[in-house]
């Protein structure tokens, strides 16, 4: 008996899945370089958001086409991956389609997956279509060239070629195909090949068996690369996404601390900070990079599937400003991984390259142009929030660099000398009571 | 105005020893702006007329902070928060009621963890309960048949999933509701929110508020239905922009409610 297949196939599967391991400790290191939060509560409909929204897609069918094509994608793939557990039983011990013994059923499973390979081939192709030769809006948008254009493309042809394969494998299974059963699909592939000798066959068999494995392992390496990555994280985004309504912004804690003791006539502003004070004092208010983020923002960047239906529902970009949510979301992932390559390249210590999140990736323009009306996260199916990224940054343009506009710095002036945004005087406020 | 309203203060019941049944807060827009200050008085003339007694903070009651916070400035927000919560809880208020979603969201969902625990209603939700108590009657009046489309504010809409006590409001009138392209979860906002009204848009080719009264005049209105003192704001200068002021009117809802009954 001959070894080397096996053996071969060994290797390539340790190191395929070797590779996909180093790159998700990576992914979750650099998830971790957020500050934390609590999102320890709520349980409960942390899970039915999980179930409903990853697992159910009920965002995703809130826009019907979109939505269906992706659920029939979405369902094949996670199904025909049953048949990948097949070959990979197949490919490590020699055996030929072992779950075969198990009588019809194999021949109803089979079927069913090779309908779904044929409609998620249909399915792609439309994807693809909607993309290139239709040109919908959202595809088409500023932050959607190069490397993010390509991308989704790119995972198109994967799938298609992927879905083919796995077609052709089936059809030029002699033994399969003359078993005649579950074969719904191949058997108007098999006539293809039917010219050609039995071994020709046999060694497009075993090509196409062996590009389909090869290409899952390449596929399932490049989700770290790609915005495909969002098949393994839309279950935990929609876990940890916001609970609280959506108008809800968090207080932030370290402010709380210093305003009570504010307005707290029993502090001596002038006494000494009591022992390890100065730690519990954050290093800086908001956010001008992304190690200044929450966790859950920066796994909100990973999980962006750069669909662009945030963007298409933003209120700014609608009416043509700079700002765009899901560039908000891809911006952070960028500087995020850029991050994690200098912490790689200087053993694990991120030596400062003179670049950060703020002016770098996103503009102050686009920060002020947000409106806070939560039309991105409304229209997010993976529950991201890239309103709470905005206020972050808000946050550190004013309360560490003094830097919002003019007119914003007038209004907080106002508040704080009369209580109004507006210059009237406090006592005047029930006037209107008279006029 | 003939009749003269009936606002007392928290300060007034506290000196005769009693609690209101609710707080009516006010907040900046309500008490300054003069398009919004008639709003207020037609809230006013409702619960006056339905008989509740509510009291205001006047000259105690500050601005809660909304747009210092959207901006980004969290310590000037605290601090206003901080300062209106000990007032509130000095007076022992349980119940709040605003015209102002913005007010209705931060008292709502961000002065609980300051310290600022209180039933927080919007003017809207408030008169569908009146309504539904039986304390308050609505009649269609003037407004029999209109057409009237209904423009939901982002911070009573998405951010807290109100979207049928205005609406039902509106169905009372016996007016033909009408929805925009845009509507509930997916309204578009007028362009006031995140503390844009107190500043300049970025540059563009267009202004939201014009966007958003372009897809109300889509679906032919007679009255443009607000329950925001600011997107009444902007939805009123978005018909001016596109001089439709004679054809469309932008009232909110209290408004509506008040005129019908000739208040
Ligand atoms: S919250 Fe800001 S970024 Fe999100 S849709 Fe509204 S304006 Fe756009
Ligand atoms: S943030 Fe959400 S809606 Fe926006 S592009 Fe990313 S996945 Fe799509």
């Amino acid at each position: 008996m001959n070894y080397i297949p096996n053996i071969l196939f060994a290797i390539a599967l340790i190191a395929g899945i070797g590779y996909f391991a180093k790159n998700v400790k990576k992914l979750i290191r650099n998830i971790k370089l957020g500050h934390d939060v609590d999102v320890s509560d709520n349980k409960s409909q942390r899970w039915k958001n999980m179930a409903m929204i990853a697992l159910g897609q009920s965002k995703m069918v809130r826009r019907p086409i979109a939505g269906f094509l992706h659920v029939i994608v979405y369902v094949g793939f996670v199904i025909i991956n049953i048949e990948v557990l097949e070959i990979i039983i197949d490919g490590l011990f020699g055996t030929h389609r072992v779950f075969s013994s198990i009588g019809s059923l194999y021949g109803v499973l089979i079927g069913s997956f090779e309908i779904l390979a044929a409609l998620v081939f249909i399915s792609v192709v439309i994807f693809w279509l909607r993309r290139n030769v239709i040109k919908l809006q959202r595809f088409w948008k500023a932050e959607m060239t190069s490397w993010p254009k390509n991308d989704g493309n790119f995972i198109l042809y994967f799938e298609m070629v992927l879905m083919t394969l796995f077609l052709v494998m089936n059809a030029t299974d002699i033994s399969f195909q003359e078993m005649n059963s579950g074969n719904i699909i191949s058997q108007y592939i098999a006539p293809i090949f039917s010219g050609l000798s039995e071994g020709t066959i046999h060694i497009i068999e075993r090509a196409a068996w062996w590009m389909h494995i090869l290409g899952v392992l390449v596929f399932l390496n490049y989700l770290y690369f790609s915005k495909h990555l969002h098949i393994l994280l839309a279950f935990p985004n929609t876990y940890y996404g916001k609970t609280r309504p959506k108008g809800q912004f968090d207080n932030l804690e370290a402010v709380t601390k210093e305003v009570k003791m504010m307005m707290d006539p029993n502090v001596d502003p002038f006494a000494a900070p009591p022992e390890g004070a100065e730690n519990a004092v954050p290093a800086k208010f908001g956010a001008s990079d992304v190690q200044d983020l929450s966790w859950v923002s920066l796994l909100n960047a990973y999980t962006c599937t750069e669909c662009g239906r945030c963007t298409s529902e933003c209120p700014a970009n609608q009416t043509g400003k700079k700002l765009s949510p899901r560039k908000i979301m891809m911006d952070t992932r960028d500087r995020l991984e850029e991050v994690g390559k200098n912490i790689d390249a200087n053993k694990g210590e991120f030596k400062p390259d003179g670049k950060q999140l703020l002016d770098d990736y996103i503009t102050r323009e686009e920060l002020w142009a947000c409106t806070s009306c939560n039309a991105c996260v409304e229209a997010c199916p993976v529950s991201i929030d890239p309103l709470s990224i905005i206020l972050d940054m808000r946050r550190y343009l004013v309360m560490e660099q003094s830097a919002a506009p003019t007119e914003l710095n007038n209004m907080m002036t106002n508040i704080e000398n009369n209580g109004a945004p507006w210059p009237y005087n406090q006592m005047d406020r029930l006037n209107w009571k008279n006029e | 105005m003939s009749e003269l309203l009936k606002v007392p203060t928290m300060a007034e019941f506290m000196a005769q020893g009693k609690q209101p049944e609710v707080l009516f807060w006010v907040g900046c827009a309500g008490s300054f702006d003069d398009r919004a200050k008639k709003i207020t008085k037609a809230f006013v003339k409702l619960l006056n007329k339905s008989n509740v007694e509510f009291a205001v903070l006047g000259t105690e009651e500050s601005c809660t902070g909304d747009p210092a916070k959207r901006a980004g400035n969290e310590f000037l927000f605290q601090m206003q928060a901080v300062t209106n919560i000990e007032v509130m809880n000095a007076y022992e208020v349980k119940k709040i009621v605003t015209a102002c979603p913005h007010c209705f969201n931060t008292i709502k969902n961000e002065y609980p963890e300051l310290g600022g625990k209180y039933e927080v209603m919007h003017h809207t939700q408030f008169l569908k309960t009146l309504l539904d108590e039986g304390r308050l009657t609505i009649e269609g009046g003037q407004f029999k048949g209109k057409r009237i489309t209904f423009h939901d504010p982002c911070y009573l809409g998405r951010a807290n999933n109100v979207y049928e006590a205005p609406r039902d409001l509106i169905r009372k009138l016996e007016a033909e509701l009408i929805e925009m392209k845009n509507c509930r979860r997916n309204g578009l906002c007028c362009g006031a929110g995140g503390a844009q009204m107190f500043k300049e848009p970025e540059k563009g080719n267009k202004d939201v508020n014009v966007e958003r009264t372009e897809q109300a005049l889509d679906v032919k209105p007679q009255i443009i239905a607000a329950g925001c003192p600011f997107c009444n704001t902007m939805m009123t200068d978005g018909v001016k922009a596109k001089e439709k002021e004679s054809d469309v009117a932008v009232m909110d809802i209290a408004e509506l409610i008040a005129n019908a009954q000739d208040l």
